[in-house]
């Protein structure tokens, strides 16, 4: 075999095509076994927006329902729960939602949700994912003088107030998750989609 | 009225030769009227649990409306599997049996085989539901499609087995009591269920076959380039 | 500059981890035979299908379900509602009988060419158990979909294991963990197809490969590579495997690659040959199938067993025939090891073998009629002859002289 009679240059081309192919075809291979592992249409089922009916919600009621494995609670805030959350903005930690990704932009002002009237949020602590408790009550003796009504964890003490608005000095760092919503009648809403029109 | 001799396929369990399904799985509207026909006269009983709504909306090109429509009756959800609202306790006993789940029986049992029992239900007094099948004997599902199809007597006529015996046979059918359909039309029906049972029993297959061009070319062309290198190297070796 | 790096990286590794030690004792200067022909490539199409199979197997693991109630709709689930599940399925099951047939063909090319023969025969014995593995491998894997199939016949050839005198029973209940196949035996055959026989048959294909490089391949003129070296001690008629083997192995693959992706997209149930009719239908531990037959690889075997009249001694049989496979480096006195330098004998033996594995695969998928024992019979006495005579035929069979040199044009 002599040296010189080999063509290097029809190899290496030879070589790059082939191994370019190979390498196309080996992605198009690993492309269906990655994506086999996204959610399966079951688990896109168990997670499809959760119908919710408020008719029944009284004044300054909580109700908790699940999506996505997650509590969700809807609060039926009363006018007097509306107005104290102007005064309470000076004891959170970020009163104006600047943390972006913890609410849908609708859900970015004054009461974090569309309407006044209702707040949707996840019923999950940012802290370490323990279920706080709702503590509506003036002024209770664990709470001290100044609680106006709020959520609290019992496990590390991490306070919100009725917006999901996390209190400053407590371990929790940010504040209440709001999950995409809309409100298909005036007493039924979607948690899990946007509304119309909204990206 | 004298039904023609079914064209002889395959010889089903008892003998009985089988018709050959006419399905397309490519046309689309015979798939959704198959749909429809499953939801009115099959789903009662039989469901297809491996099966989603919103799947068959989108492969036979229903909007969600029309699928919420023709299709859900059972208060289930868009993205839930196709299940039935009768127990399998209440099953035993109106039937003796669990009418089974129809996911994959176009794979286990055969579109013809299907298109032929559908068609293949007749008079007989001594069944409970006052009909037999003449490719699968004494079944316990009663004539469903009866006041579409009409009602069938069973014509006999003598064989001799392997046993040197001479045995009665089923070798066509008389329609005694019309149904609301011509038989041609009862044809087109069950055509259609069968092929939209034959698509709810591999929903990729369009897919698959579709995919299997791409695949097919890309090897046929890396097969040549290998090729090619091979024997470019294989230069060196006396 | 980056390839200056990379240098210093090996270099560095090379301290510290035999890399290029490795790769020259097995593919740059490691001197296989110049003359492999086509049925050379059956050896990395058998490694490709390893590890096809275990890649497949192992996404196939993250959505099926191993217990009697759940197992059939987790297929179906894959089938349907996990992405692109439907394709990982059809890998699988298509690769099983492609496995299979890529090691019969693998193991036909042993025995045309003489590969067990001195100083193969331990390779022989690791491919052997390989086999073995293999099978038990794909019988168990065929329990997991939980059709009437993989009921049912698992129900039969465990039972089987019964019919060993004193301890036969005991035996199939533990295999079992149960009365009947059910559950608790799902379960187990799960941690087996899944762990135990892959973790086995990777260790054994390793003592397979790292005894083929101790030796050195032989060819198909059954000829000694290593008797005829040069000043710089490599073999006249070798070539390093790296890049000639390396090269042609690739078209190969790409070649078995076009039939096996033809098969997964438009005939993956290959007529109820991979995939059968009958499994399609939920176990039913109630009403056995009109037509119980294992997957077309396992029938020459089976129709072994049915060729039997007692069920103890076709179980042994059965054994037998698979056994007798192992003896074969000793069974082969011929002074050559080719078929080609081999006389009419062998040759006239070896196409009744073939002929007869063959008719005994066809008759192990149809029903028992006594026109099919009796051809069973024949065809497994013909079968055992093969072996059992060959130390006398191989003797005095008229052979030719191999060549000094490899054939190669």
């Amino acid at each position: 075999m002599s040296a010189d009679d080999v063509d290097h240059g029809k190899r290496r081309i030879l070589t790059a095509a082939a191994t370019v192919m190979g390498g196309i075809g080996a992605a198009y291979v690993a492309t269906p076994f990655v994506l086999s592992m996204d959610p399966s249409a079951r688990a896109q089922a168990a997670g499809a927006p959760v119908d919710v009916d408020i008719s029944k919600l009284q004044n300054g009621q909580l109700m908790t329902v699940e999506w996505r494995g997650k509590p969700v609670w809807i609060l039926r805030r009363t006018d007097e729960m509306i107005k104290q959350l102007e005064e309470l903005s000076s004891l959170m930690r970020d009163p104006g939602s600047e943390e972006l990704t913890q609410q849908p932009h609708y859900a970015k002002n004054d009461y974090r949700s569309i309407n006044p009237e209702y707040m949707v949020m996840i019923g999950l602590c940012t802290h370490l994912g323990c279920a706080p408790t709702y503590r509506p009550d003036l002024a209770p003796e664990d709470l001290g003088k100044g609680w106006k009504g709020g959520f609290f964890c019992p496990c590390h003490g991490s306070k919100y107030d009725l917006a999901g608005r996390v209190y400053t000095g407590v371990p929790a760092p940010s504040n209440l998750v709001v999950p995409a919503y809309r409100f298909v009648t005036e007493t039924r809403l979607l948690i899990g989609v946007d509304p119309e029109g909204v990206s | 009225m004298l039904l023609i001799l079914p064209f002889n396929v395959a010889a089903s369990g008892s003998g009985q030769s089988l018709d050959v399904a006419p399905i397309d799985i490519y046309d689309i509207e015979s798939l959704q009227r198959g749909a429809e026909n499953y939801a009115n006269y099959c789903f009662n009983c039989h469901a297809i649990s491996f099966m989603r709504f919103n799947r068959v909306a989108e492969d036979i090109g229903m909007t969600e409306d029309e699928v919420r429509e023709k299709l859900m009756f059972t208060g289930a959800k868009y993205g839930d599997t196709m299940r039935i609202a009768m127990s399998k306790e209440d099953s035993e006993q109106w039937f003796g049996t669990i009418p089974p789940d129809l996911s994959v029986v176009s794979r286990s049992r055969g579109p013809n085989w299907l298109y032929t029992y559908l068609r293949s239900f007749y008079k007989d007094e001594e069944r409970p539901w006052g009909v037999n099948n003449a490719i699968f004997k004494d079944v316990a599902m009663p004539h469903v499609l009866h006041e579409l199809q009409g009602l069938q007597t069973a014509k006999y006529a003598a064989r001799v087995g392997e046993d040197g015996n001479s045995h009665q046979f089923i070798n066509g059918f008389e329609l005694t009591e019309k149904g609301k359909l011509s038989p041609q039309e009862f044809d087109q029906f069950v055509a259609d269920l069968v092929n939209f049972i034959s698509y709810v029993g591999e929903p990729a297959k369009t897919t698959r076959l579709t995919l299997g061009k791409w695949v097919l070319g890309f090897l046929g062309i890396f097969f040549i380039i290998t090729f090619l290198l091979k024997k470019e190297y294989w230069k060196d070796v006396h | 500059m980056i390839v200056d790096k990379l240098h210093t990286g090996r270099e560095w590794i090379d301290q510290r981890f035999p890399l290029t030690k490795f790769w020259h004792d097995h593919m740059s200067k490691y001197y296989a035979p110049k003359n492999f022909n086509f049925w050379y490539y059956f050896g990395s199409l058998a490694l490709l299908m390893l590890a096809v199979q275990i890649v497949s197997g192992i996404f196939l693991t993250m959505n099926y379900k191993p217990a009697a109630g759940t197992a059939f709709e987790s297929v179906e689930y894959i089938m349907r509602d996990v992405n692109w599940g439907w394709l990982i399925r059809y890998i699988h099951s298509t690769g099983a009988s492609f496995f299979f047939v890529v090691v019969y063909l693998h193991m036909f090319r042993a025995l045309i060419y003489g590969s067990y023969r001195r100083p193969r025969e331990l390779l022989w014995l690791f491919g052997m158990v390989i086999f073995g593995l293999l099978m038990a491998e794909a019988f168990m894997g065929y329990l997991l979909p939980w059709g009437q199939m993989s009921f049912w016949g698992a129900q039969v050839i465990i039972s089987l294991f019964g019919a060993i005198p004193y301890i036969g029973d005991d035996l199939a209940l533990w295999i079992r963990g149960d009365f009947v196949v059910a559950d608790a035996t799902l379960n187990r055959f799960f941690s087996f197809h899944v762990i135990a026989f892959p973790l086995l048959l990777i260790g054994i294909v390793l003592f397979h490969v790292i005894s083929l490089h101790s030796v050195g391949s032989s060819n198909p003129d059954g000829i000694e590579i290593k008797d005829k070296k040069n000043e710089k001690g490599i073999p006249l008629d070798g070539i390093p495997f790296h890049p000639y083997y390396t090269v042609k192995d690739i078209v190969g693959v790409a070649g078995f690659l076009f039939l096996f992706a033809a098969v997964i997209f438009y005939a993956p149930e290959m007529g109820g040959w991979f995939l059968e009719k009958d499994n399609f239908v939920p176990a039913n531990p109630l009403k056995t199938p009109e037509h119980i037959a294992p997957l077309w690889y396992f029938t020459p075997f089976y129709a072994i067993l049915r060729a039997v009249p007692d069920k103890f001694l076709g179980v042994m049989a059965m054994g037998a025939s698979i056994a007798v496979l192992f003896l074969l480096p000793w069974l082969d006195r011929s002074p050559v090891k080719s078929i080609r330098y081999k006389g009419p004998i062998f040759k006239t033996a070896i196409a009744l073998f073939v002929i007869s594995f063959l008719g005994l695969g066809y008759l192990g998928t149809v029903a028992a009629t006594p026109v099919a024992t009796m051809f069973s019979r024949l065809f497994s006495i013909i079968y055992f002859a093969f072996f059992l005579l060959m130390p006398y035929y191989s003797k005095h069979d008229k052979t030719k002289q191999p060549p000094e040199r490899v054939n190669y044009k």
